[in-house]
């Protein structure tokens, strides 16, 4: 019998796939996640969106499987997938009926090493590419948060979007894409996790037969450059069409199982609303938080969100608030200053901590409640931590107190550790 | 007689909604109640509905019936906005009301031991909402600045021009959220006057699903709804009827400094009282979403390049909810993407469809049923959608029947009522 801890069976083929598996028995369904430790953390400038591009590539077919076989194969058997490409892994994933796990199992083990990238296929999917980027360039939001980031990481790859940026896309070339492919999709930078209504000890036989033969080969030689401490405040402004201003603020913020990233959570939930941590699962409304009090029922903004995200390395926690047509860019972010400032200042009270924990707590519920995304926590814990990570992430919120809310803030909320960012618009007219 | 198909997956029909699991009780006062357990959730989720609309609102005032509901949560005759707000967000759950062109719709979720406290304040923000002034101006400048948001958008415009042409004279070409100018003159007794027209019992349907009892549940919801009345809920007026759309229309926006054109190309398609919707459905299904976006998808993603999403869809709905494709193109190709798209179209109308892709998306519409009534959200949506169209608490355990019953002949019928590349309405955004 296969050891399992809390549940979830861990091993690691001879080859290097890292496996993790949990029975979930209640409903007929499985879900099966591979995930690849490469994102656009991994590029460098004249190849940025290459690891999404060969996201798209993998959709494209092997010979044993082409283009829109595969698609029909799942659809067929009344499956969902789909993959997603972050900033520091690359993750594919099936959900099915759960007598189907082989199919989901036969065909990521086939395009981890047999995909295409037929020529054609390379340039049709340049177009695509270009167009899904076009998509991203007509939201104002969109296009300050590129400038944002790029301005808040001058040295480490964080620097440029996972959509990268266009100049790249019109010049990678179809060995580019195969060459990132081969080095990056191997089994020893792989993670395969699921989760579902199945038997594990038939589940890793059937693993072995299908992942088993796929030889071995050494780990990616990939040394991400550190970011250095950013030494004041960096601002950018862009101008466009429209009458709807943007703030945004992002500070550097410590690595997904960093100690002071679980405060900073808590803080977040003070601050601008509860969020769920992790990539799905939803959020509540945010309409106590200090910022909507301020900023909304101040008459100057008409939403404030956060975002923190987990990553690998130093990312960003970042504020963003839609100013109202007649309020003011300038007096939001003052707003913004005065409620940072006050988290430096003074302790926040602990019916707030409280709250952000219960907070989490149902977030947690709510997240992990469907096969899917048990399957997904799985692996995208194991990318920036552990599984332990995730096991613990209730008792740890359970213990943030208000002094380690004062200390972070303190740590990173500064403004020499901050880029702001906002959208001026220049009254653009629509005509037709 | 069914269609024997031994290619289509079977499923354990017992795991699926039924008559056995679903509790279904009406109040005197006309609220609909219908429960599901699932204990192996630790949550519970309250969806529902109640009848009437942006469609009982006059043209001149369009958008009222959206900002009134919006307006609920905003300050009850016993509780403050910051109150009805610290209650849902302290304890980690979640309240919103939606309104749509038939219906208001609400979504609660908590963990299941704070089920009460969600009831009672449904209750109160669709019985006693106070509609404060300093609200009221508040809400009125955040739906300004998403119209002014709205403006900018290549999507949003594209739908809005689509509407407008396909629905030419008859309210569904009417914005839900209004326009600037009706928004603007909007004052909280208008929204006195729509609230006490539209919210009340009669009609409302309240499904629970999640790790509560069906009993307990049923207790609490009569003990908190069971004595609201309101008797001056106006009865809903039928639609009137639609002009059949005449030739190719088209409207094409310029927005300046946009990268990408939207592209809304469609007709005023069948409702979902239609007898043979499910039929339109699964056409649909291989014309534009099956796979990478079906047909639609092959031809334009897939094999063109043109565009990063191009799909069909079909609205249902009480009444004529449009039948339209949607594709997202540089736009230097917007001429050639819609070529593409009416080809598609043109040539479904003219051959149909083949066995094997009926074969595959009735494959498809059987085995995604689990997966889609796996969470409590999911159940209690299907829910809904059964009370709303009345099909029946047996549904969706004769739904795998009902699907694989479908024929080509069928699919060919309904798409040919419809669909017509002659008389087409085609909305673009873009720069």
């Amino acid at each position: 019998m296969t050891e399992a801890e809390n549940g979830i069976v861990k091993k690691t083929l001879a080859n290097g796939l890292t496996i993790r598996l949990k029975e979930i028995r209640t409903t007929p369904l499985i879900s099966s996640w591979i995930w690849y430790r490469v994102g656009s953390r991994n590029e460098k400038p004249g190849t940025t969106g290459i690891s999404h591009w060969v996201e798209h590539m993998q959709f494209k077919g092997t010979p044993t499987y082409p283009g829109g076989m595969l698609d029909r194969a799942i659809a067929r058997d009344g499956g969902v997938w789909n993959a997603m490409t972050w900033v520091d892994w690359t993750a594919y994933y099936e959900t099915l009926p759960s007598d189907r796990l082989d199919l989901a199992l036969k065909l990521e083990a086939d395009r981890m090493v047999n995909s295409v990238f037929d020529p054609d296929d390379v340039e049709s999917e340049r177009t695509v590419i270009i167009s899904e980027r076009q998509g991203h360039e007509n939201e104002p939001t969109n296009r300050l948060g590129e400038e944002i980031q790029a301005m808040s990481f001058r040295v480490h790859s964080y620097h440029h979007g996972v959509i990268g940026d266009m100049v790249d896309l019109e010049t990678i070339s179809r060995d580019d894409l195969y060459n990132h492919y081969r080095e990056y999709y191997t089994p020893s930078n792989a993670l395969l996790a699921i989760a579902g209504d199945f038997d594990t000890e038939t589940v890793l036989e059937k693993i072995q037969d299908y992942f088993g033969e796929i030889a071995s080969s050494p780990k990616p030689d990939f040394k991400s450059r550190e970011e250095p401490q950013q030494k004041g405040e960096r601002r950018v402004t862009l101008e466009g069409p429209g009458t709807t201003p943007f703030v945004e603020v992002v500070y550097h913020a410590p690595p997904g199982d960093h100690p002071d990233f679980m405060v900073l959570s808590v803080l977040d939930s003070v601050l601008s609303g509860a969020s769920s941590v992790g990539l799905s699962g939803g959020g509540i409304s945010n309409k106590t938080s200090r910022l909507y009090r301020r900023l909304v029922e101040g008459e100057l903004a008409a939403a404030v969100s956060g975002s923190l995200a987990a990553t690998i390395d130093p990312f960003v926690y970042s504020i963003r608030a839609t100013v109202r047509g007649d309020g003011d860019p300038d007096k939001v972010q003052r707003i913004l200053d005065e409620e940072i400032d006050r988290l430096l200042q003074t302790k926040v009270d602990s019916s707030e901590i409280a709250k952000a924990i219960k907070q989490a707590r149902a977030l947690f519920a709510y997240g992990s409640e469907s096969t899917t995304n048990v399957a997904l926590w799985l692996g995208f814990s194991e990318m920036f931590a552990t599984y332990e990570w995730f096991e613990t992430y209730l008792e740890r919120v359970a213990e943030v107190n208000s002094e380690q809310v004062m200390e972070i803030a303190r740590k990173y909320l500064q403004p020499s550790n901050r880029v702001l960012g906002i959208y001026r618009p220049t009254e653009g007219n629509s005509s037709g | 007689m069914v269609k024997k198909n031994l290619a289509l997956p079977t499923l354990e029909l017992k795991t699926l909604p039924g008559p056995d699991t679903i509790r279904r009780v009406e109040l005197k006062n006309g609220i609909t109640i219908l429960v599901r357990e699932n204990f192996s959730s630790p949550s519970v989720v309250v969806s529902g509905y109640i009848m009437g609309g942006s469609l009982e609102e006059p043209a001149e005032k369009a958008g009222l019936s959206e900002f009134m509901v919006s307006a609920l949560m905003r300050g009850t005759k016993t509780r403050s906005f910051q109150e009805i707000y610290e209650s849902i967000e302290s304890i980690g759950a979640t309240l919103s009301i939606g309104s749509g062109k038939h219906s208001s719709a609400y979504f609660g979720k908590s963990l299941a031991e704070d089920l009460d406290l969600i009831l009672q304040l449904l209750s109160d923000v669709l019985r006693n909402p106070a509609f404060p002034e300093d609200q009221f101006d508040r809400l009125m400048a955040e739906k300004l600045t998403s119209l002014a948001i709205r403006d900018q958008n290549t999507g949003a415009r594209a739908h809005l021009a689509f509407n407008e042409l396909a629905y030419d004279g008859h309210p569904y070409g009417q914005p839900g959220d209004g326009f600037p100018e009706t928004i603007r003159e909007l004052a909280v007794k208008d929204l006195r006057a729509i609230h006490q027209k539209l919210i009340g019992p009669q009609g409302m349907v309240i499904v629970v699903v999640g790790g509560v009892s069906v009993d307990v549940v049923l207790d609490l919801v009569e003990s908190i709804f069971a004595d609201w009345q309101n008797a001056e809920q106006a009865v809903i007026n039928p639609l009137p009827s639609l002009s059949p759309l005449e030739g190719i229309q088209r409207h094409e926006i310029k927005l300046e400094g946009k990268s990408q054109s939207d592209v809304v190309l469609g007709v005023p398609g069948p409702s979902r009282y239609e007898p043979d919707y499910l039929a339109a459905v699964l056409g649909n299904n291989i014309l534009g979403r099956f796979g990478m976006m079906g047909r639609i998808g092959d031809s334009v993603r897939v094999k063109s390049g043109l565009a990063y999403y191009a799909a069909s869809s079909l609205a249902g709905g009480p009444g004529p909810g449009a039948w339209r494709v949607v594709a997202g193109v540089n736009p230097e190709n917007v001429e050639k993407a819609i070529d593409l798209i009416i080809t598609e179209i043109r040539e479904f109308l003219e051959n149909g469809v083949t066995e094997e892709e009926i074969t595959d998306n009735q494959a498809n519409f059987i085995g995604s049923l689990p997966r889609q009534l796996e969470s409590n959200e999911g159940v209690a949506g299907a829910i809904v959608h059964i009370e709303r169209y009345g099909l029946g608490l047996d549904y969706y355990r004769r739904y795998p029947g009902l699907v694989a019953e479908i024929t080509r002949d069928q699919i060919h019928t309904i798409a040919n009522k419809f669909l017509d590349t002659e008389n087409l309405a085609i909305g673009i955004a873009g720069p």
